[in-house]
């Protein structure tokens, strides 16, 4: 685990980036897990008759993706104490072997009280922005 | 279809506790593709300080995609819950998740507004322990697209 502390970071500070393959798989078995089972998300007909361009992941996936980058950062994922985001743009997952790809990057834009940094994280796929306004409250040792 | 104007401000009380366990958590940080120790082995939870393995920072919607069922599926609300997507999630936590939890999960309608032919409904719910302790406030907003959207 990285040794990252309150105060080796500063504001600026770069998380080191993520990047996420998402496959129908995925998809499936988060469905399962969540017990999310929209079929948008595992059913293709379904997904294109209500106008979307392909099967897309559950926006919670992609939140859960970039809050991966947050938790491998701290190594404690009970340092997050605020997480949120706004579902911009869907992540079209294609049936093929490769599937789609989340990239995350975020960096430190506040230090706040309590030993606690404010991250702004950015997730993209095939070069658009997925996600909006996604912010984080992280406490750090 | 607009939404009912009078649903602001209602709230849902906690029914039965959702118990964690922590094959749960192990299942959901699987479906999330995350090796974190932390999820799996409560050796690793407690050498972070915690009693038991712990949840991934989204696992809160597991819990509360279920509570909230109760108030989608009313029909007087008259949300069409095909033209539903997500527009918006926000968790507030004051200690993670972990196995063991009993927690109750209390729902209330914060705001429906409507935007654009768009009806967006927010809603807050809080989680619970045993204790009555608030663990995790998440903040959903759901949008319901209009005909033309």
């Amino acid at each position: 685990m990285p040794a990252v502390s309150y105060d080796s970071v500063e504001v600026g500070t770069e998380l080191p980036a993520g990047q996420y393959r998402v496959g129908r798989g995925d998809l499936i078995r988060y469905a399962g897990a969540s017990g999310d089972f929209n079929p948008i998300h595992w059913n293709e007909r379904i997904a294109r008759s209500v106008g979307l361009p392909n099967v897309i992941a559950h926006g919670m996936y992609t939140m859960a993706l970039a809050g991966r980058t947050l938790t491998d950062w701290t190594g404690d994922p009970g340092s997050v104490r605020e997480f949120g985001v706004r579902f911009t743009k869907p992540v079209p997952v294609p049936d093929d072997d490769a599937g789609a790809e989340v990239v995350v990057t975020a960096r430190v834009t506040q230090k706040l009280d309590d030993r606690q940094v404010r991250v702004d994280l950015v997730a993209t796929c095939a070069g658009e922005k997925v996600l909006g306004q996604a912010r984080a409250v992280v406490a750090l040792p | 279809m607009p939404l009912d104007p009078s649903y602001v401000g209602r709230s849902y009380p906690p029914g039965e506790p959702y118990e964690v366990g922590r094959e749960k958590i192990r299942e959901f940080a699987d479906a999330i593709a995350d090796p974190n120790p932390v999820y799996r082995d409560r050796a690793a939870a407690q050498k972070l300080g915690y009693p038991d393995v712990i949840a991934p920072p989204t696992f809160p919607m597991v819990i509360t995609a279920t509570s909230s069922q109760r108030l989608l599926f009313d029909p007087e609300l008259g949300l069409d819950y095909g033209r539903m997507v997500h527009g918006e999630q926000r968790f507030v936590h004051n200690r993670p998740i972990r196995a063991g939890d009993r927690l109750a999960a209390a729902l209330t309608v914060d705001s429906i507004r409507s935007i654009a032919g768009n009806e967006i409904l927010g809603t807050k719910t809080e989680l619970r322990d045993a204790d009555g302790e608030l663990v995790v406030t998440a903040y959903a907003t759901l949008i319901v697209r209009g005909p033309e959207g």
